[in-house]
């Protein structure tokens, strides 16, 4: 078992939790055993169009695994976490579980044989998805074959393997609300929209930053995070970071295809594509584009743009015509639905540079769909470009063509390597 | 608890198509056929001793080159922009050796269009070549060796050999010039990564700007000039900062 | 002792353009597809990265990306009386090899032949009197007319988005495009590309002279293009890098850039790459294949049962297969028996080198494969042939591909071959010679085919394809006449200088002239006179079809990929809308 430093903050915070935890009521009744009975095809196929939207697969499907069988492993800044296995197996998945352990888990994160659940779980949003949706969901995953598979979900590290420190973190950061309520000055579309991105799709658990105790920073809605080194951009209207420059066209185009005029989903984003909003109907993807369309800007001003006569931007000038240009064209405009656009693009002005750099040393490939099946990928630079050269034409892409944002050093270059 | 889920760059199938010898089954494929990061990028030749040539094959190669590209105003001499260190490189490895030529036998001397016939690979037409026009040097110029003699006598040899009329022993001195000269050319006008055209020279002689890969812009300049510095696949002088060290 | 693999609907020899459409077809319409391609993936970031793609050493002169020799080759002989010896390094034609085949590094140019092309022997000798055709040359009629493939060429293009302008939408006569083409049902998809220098000199000239210049239809795309599959393609930035080279920025047409993303998509179709071929297997009646026995790269040896073979490995390697598999009766030329092997053609090339002033820019290295201006006034029968002594023509074209230093820089015959004058030559040419070129048909002869070498073998043990070909009096006279008008062109252009090089006797494979091969499994009306019918269906074996150039009974003045497009989609259609529901000969015998 790893051990982490008694100093370090989270563990202080993890004592006090369990400290405060400890004396408080729970509201979680213990639940009945009997399973659940088999559902028709409707409501099957209604779950399997819930479970994509979900997003399930990506933790309770490993590559090259069995459906829903578990073993994805989840990095977490606390450790590692392994999805459990939501086969209906008897004794390794979720075959014994009745339909209420089964809505509790999902919308109250708690699991009647481990106790509390880790938001590696979405519960704090999956809380707002209603519980015969749930349960449509729930008859999905029975009609699976059922796979022999036990996981260990918890791999987290003393002291965070305690599960009741969850008891805390709840009160402080799982405002269980209930229910999405649809807004009656909105539209129904745009209440579908924001249902499904603040209830399955879950958005939040990337897009939305989070604290140092991996609650959600309050106020600040979609305002974009740093995941496991990939950036989910802000979903704010924003030009500078955030989907100010897209239509809501775009938008959807985006989620259902993977493609659009200005980007190619890649990253871990190509897997939300793959498995989640490619696989919804476009009035949905629609529906979740004009959600995202309406959230205000934060209002935030971008830096001044780095001198075109700086150092960096000259070489980064040169960098960028021999070697970027062929692809990303000269006024950085790419070109539709195969090469992205750096202009105007949030990933590009991200602050932390990391995915850039990441992008320009390894590669990328962007995500092949049904409707939009070039994978366009970018060829690894790091042969080509020494840290000093990746900087320069980071910083010059960063802020040219209307875009500012932080000049990069060789170190951060160097450091990703 | 954290919230920092990994999605992950998985490969959906997880089966590499690259690997040789590994494919003992058929594949099922979808976009993901790609490993991260992988590439074939050229390695570029390190300047250091010489890789096939003896000492004295390399003078005299150096010699031979400087006189099929001799130096003058408008670039380096072949010496001087790496013929012979690009030859040398390339004799010790697959262009050497014919690798992926078909050298079966029989060996016979076909029409000139049935192309080369020779069993003889590069690199064996280079030693013996060299050594017997070292021979012939020797015995014809009382002791001097091919790079001993006046620019003039080595001009005339090349002329010879080029013609057919040198007579070698046990040598093709014709052949060997045509692949010498090929050979020339490319050290002076493949990428300077290949060991020769030091410093683009054979590019800036006639004005080619190497690896550039867009010229959308310049397409409709018509018969104007194109301002473009030369780069290649390694060398790239503007993209050191103007204040900053290489 | 080979392993027996599990059964698949359809084994397809070859991963290139056919192979990869008929792949995709079938596929979508519910078969098991398996594509065995003898050479490795190629993918456009991992293998032609706009990083290192723009490598004239690596793949403009070792012809890295081409199928090696020593993995198969062929014998070659001009004349029946000789021996044949190896072709032991590629030259005059360079086979592909890989995923994408030829058609990852090919330059783009996508034409339809002429209505009267397809009808060759009927029209020639409906014009010209049965005497125009010597006894041994052996042009037949395609069994489908120009109007039949129209639709079929359509989508082609509409597949590789091809550029360009036409000249005839449905009969009317456009400006700016060819006004000799067939009526074409629809425009390009794309528009033509923008122009270089040195390509409009060339128009100007040739309109001023009465010509009708146009831009050469291209599979270089002039801007970003969605195309039939929903695959999305880039843009040409007119790199330079084009003919032997993989495109980097998606911007030219291949069954990578077109068709693969879609493919892999496909759940039921598998692709077994680094697997060599080695016979299609035929069950105890032999007119049946009962699938394809190939060797991978370790040596192991599979057998691929199927249902049907499809085979799309290039002219070449398919008409290879077939004699090795005894399927159909060889040709005998001098019996005159069997049809495989039968009908060899190939591409007659002549140029013309034009020097301009001394202060010219033509910037030779802003170009593409596919980029730059061609008349059709000399090709097929667009012309009148009374007198001439020659049936046929070819494009002429100002469509310099670039201005790569090893092997593209102009020179006159008399230029010094080395030393300080080829240096000044070198600078002087390079801005200012521009090189013209001509495409020319080749017809069918007797003594023009492929059978298999008695002396030589491949890797597997098998023996060699021999080719048996040389020029024939029709085609060097056919170059002289066009070679001629293309140096009239040339000296309208300002030319202070002209070289013309016209076509010569003997065939010789060194140098490169093109790689349109053509031939030894043609298409016709009936088993007598050719190897497959029109939907490219066996008349020997009928669940084997042979897709690709092989199939021409001779070949016209114009590069073949085009046509082919088109012969693909017309077969599979009718593959699919009749065959699959009732496999059988489609065509009674």
């Amino acid at each position: 078992m790893r051990f982490v430093a008694l100093s370090n903050p989270r563990v202080i915070l993890a004592a006090a939790l369990l400290g405060a935890g400890a004396i408080l009521a729970t509201h979680f009744a213990a639940a009945q055993s009997t399973p659940p009975a088999t559902a028709d095809a409707q409501t099957i196929a209604a779950g399997k169009y819930l479970v994509a939207a979900g997003d399930c697969v990506a933790c309770h499907t490993a590559p090259g695994g069995a459906p829903f069988a578990g073993g994805t492993v989840i990095n977490t800044p606390f450790g590692k976490l392994l999805g459990p296995n939501l086969t209906p197996d008897q004794d390794t998945g979720i075959g014994g579980w009745s339909d209420d352990q089964f809505v509790q888990a999902v919308k109250y994160g708690y699991g009647h044989n481990v106790g509390h659940l880790y938001p590696g779980l979405p519960y704090i949003y999956f809380n707002k998805v209603p519980v015969a949706d749930i349960l449509k969901i729930r008859a999905y995953l029975n009609s699976l074959a059922p796979v022999h598979n036990q996981i260990v979900a918890d791999q987290l590290p003393f002291p965070f393997d305690i599960r009741a420190l969850m008891i805390g973190w709840n009160l402080l950061y799982f405002p269980d609300t209930g229910d999405y309520r649809p807004d009656p000055s909105q539209s129904a579309e745009w209440n579908r929209g924001a249902y499904l991105v603040q209830g399955l799709g879950h958005c939040a658990a990337c897009h939305t930053p989070k604290n140092a105790f991996g609650g959600d920073k309050t106020g600040q809605e979609f305002a974009g995070y740093i995941v496991d080194g990939a950036n989910a951009p802000a979903l704010v209207d924003s030009t500078a970071n955030g989907l100010g420059a897209w239509s809501v066209d775009d938008i959807a185009t985006y989620l259902s295809t993977g493609h659009n005029r200005y980007a190619d989903a890649g990253g871990p984003m190509a897997s939300v594509i793959t498995h989640s909003t490619s696989q919804l109907t476009s009035a949905d993807d629609h529906a979740i584009a004009t959600y995202l369309k309406s959230l205000p800007g934060n209002g935030a001003a971008p830096p001044a743009p780095v001198a075109p006569n700086d150092p960096q931007m000259i070489a980064g000038m040169h960098i960028y015509s021999d070697e970027c240009s062929a692809c990303h064209m000269t006024g950085g405009t790419g070109e539709p639905n195969i090469i992205p656009a750096l202009k105007a693009s949030p990933v590009v002005a991200a602050t932390v540079p990391d995915t850039m750099t990441h992008v320009v040393l390894y590669g990328a490939r962007s995500v092949g769909t049904d409707a939009a099946p070039v994978a366009s990928a970018m060829p690894a630079f790091r042969g080509v470009l020494n840290d000093q050269q990746v900087a320069d034409v980071l910083t010059y892409v960063r802020n040219s063509w209307g875009n500012a944002a932080p000049a990069v050093t060789p170190d951060q270059i160097s450091a990703q390597r | 608890m954290a919230k920092g889920l990994r999605r992950r760059l998985f490969l959906v199938s997880g089966i590499s198509v690259m690997a040789c010898g590994a494919a003992t089954q058929a594949l099922a494929l979808d976009a993901s056929q790609w490993s991260l990061g992988w590439d074939s990028m050229p390695q570029a030749v390190q300047p250091g001793p010489w890789t096939f040539f003896t000492a004295d094959e390399g003078a005299a190669v150096e010699a031979l080159a400087d006189r099929l590209i001799p130096s003058d105003d408008l670039s380096p001499g072949g010496k001087d922009v790496g013929v012979a260190v690009y030859i040398d490189r390339q004799l010790s490895g697959p262009f050497g050796r014919d690798a992926g030529l078909y050298m079966q036998p029989p060996f016979a001397d076909g029409l000139p269009g049935q192309g080369p016939q020779s069993p003889l690979t590069p690199a064996e037409r280079y030693r013996k070549t060299l050594s017997a026009l070292d021979s012939f040097c020797k015995s014809a110029y009382l002791g001097k060796s091919f790079v001993d003699l006046s620019g003039d006598e080595q001009d005339k040899l090349i002329a010879q050999m080029e013609a057919g009329t040198l007579a070698l022993q046990g040598a093709n001195a014709k052949a060997f010039f045509q692949l010498l000269w090929q050979n020339t050319k490319e050290g002076f006008f493949a990428d300077p990564i290949y060991g020769g055209n030091r410093e683009m020279a054979g590019w800036k002689m006639i004005g080619f700007p190497g690896t550039h890969y867009d010229y959308s812009d310049w397409i409709d300049k018509h018969n104007q000039p194109i301002p473009l510095q030369p780069v290649g696949i390694a060398d790239h002088p503007d993209w050191s900062q103007p204040t900053a060290q290489s | 002792m080979a392993t027996t693999l599990p059964h698949k609907d359809v084994a397809i020899i070859g991963l290139g353009w056919t192979g990869s459409i008929l792949a995709y077809e079938l596929a979508t319409a519910g078969l098991d597809v398996i594509a065995i391609e003898r050479g490795p993936w190629r993918d456009t970031a991992t293998d032609f990265p706009p990083t290192w793609a723009q490598d004239e050493l690596r793949y403009g002169v070792r012809l890295d990306l081409f199928q090696r020799p020593a993995q198969s080759t062929m014998t070659l002989r001009n004349k029946i009386s000789q021996t044949a010896l190896p072709v032991r390094q590629f030259s005059s034609f360079l086979p592909g090899n890989g995923l994408g085949g030829a058609g990852v590094h090919w330059n783009g140019m996508n034409y339809r032949f002429l209505p009267t092309d397809y009808q060759l022997r009927t029209h020639v000798t409906q014009k010209y009197g049965a005497k125009a055709i010597p006894d041994d040359m052996t042009i037949q009629d395609f069994p489908m007319t120009y109007e039949e493939l129209e639709p079929h060429f359509d989508r082609f293009e509409k597949l590789a988005g091809i550029s360009g302008k036409a000249g005839n939408l449905n009969g009317q006569i456009q400006p700016g495009g060819n006004p000799f083409e067939g009526p074409r049902s629809a425009e390009y998809p794309n528009p033509p590309n923008r122009q270089p220098y040195g390509a409009t000199l060339f128009a100007k000239a040739a309109a001023e002279l009465g010509y009708h210049p146009f831009p050469v239809p291209s599979a270089n795309l002039s801007q970003p293009y969605t195309n039939t599959l929903g695959v999305a393609m880039g843009q040409c930035t007119f790199c330079g890098f084009c003919e032997r080279f993989g495109c980097g920025n998606y911007a030219k047409s291949s069954a990578q850039t077109c068709v693969m993303p879609a493919l892999v998509r496909q759940k039921n179709f598998t692709a077994r790459m680094n697997a060599n071929v080695t016979k299609i297997n035929l069950d105890s009646t032999g007119k049946k294949a009962t699938g394809v026995t190939y060797v991978d790269d370790t040596g192991a040896e599979f057998i691929q049962p199927a249902d049907m073979v499809a085979v799309c490995a290039f002219s070449f390697n398919s008409v290879h297969l077939l004699l090795l598999s005894g399927i159909g009766q060889p040709y005998d030329p001098v019996a005159n028996t069997g049809q495989v092997g039968r009908n060899f053609a190939y591409q007659c090339t002549s140029s013309v080198l034009v020097q301009l002033p001394k202060d010219t820019k033509l910037n030779p290295f802003v170009a593409g494969g596919a980029v730059g201006t061609v008349i059709d006034d000399f090709n097929g029968d667009n012309f009148d042939h009374t007198g001439l002594g020659f049936i046929g023509g070819g494009v002429l074209q100002a469509t310099s591909t670039g201005g790569r230093p090893i092997t593209q820089i102009s020179a006159f015959k008399d230029t010094p071959k080395w030393g300080a004058g080829w240096k000044q030559a070198m600078q002087d040419n390079y801005q200012t010679i521009y090189p013209l070129g001509t495409q020319g048909n080749v017809c069918a002869y007797r003594d023009a085919y492929l059978d298999l070498d008695p002396t030589y073998k491949d890797p597997y043990g098998s023996p060699l394809l021999r080719l048996t070909f040389d020029w024939h009096p029709n085609e060097l006279k056919m170059s002289a006449y066009i070679t001629e008008k293309l140096a009239g062109i040339g000296k309208a252009m300002g030319a202070t200088r002209i070289e013309s090089a016209p076509r010569t006797g003997p065939y010789t494979v060194v140098p490169y002239q093109t790689t349109h091969t053509t031939g030894g499994a043609i298409t016709g009306d009936s088993p007598s006179n050719s190897v497959v019918n029109k939907y490219l269906q066996s008349w020997d074996v009928s669940n084997v079809f042979v897709f690709g150039a092989s199939a021409f009974p001779q070949n016209s003045g114009y590069n073949p990929t085009g046509t082919v497009g088109g012969m693909t989609y017309f077969a599979i259609d009718q593959i699919k809308s009749q065959y699959l529901k009732n496999p059988g000969p489609l065509v009674p015998a």
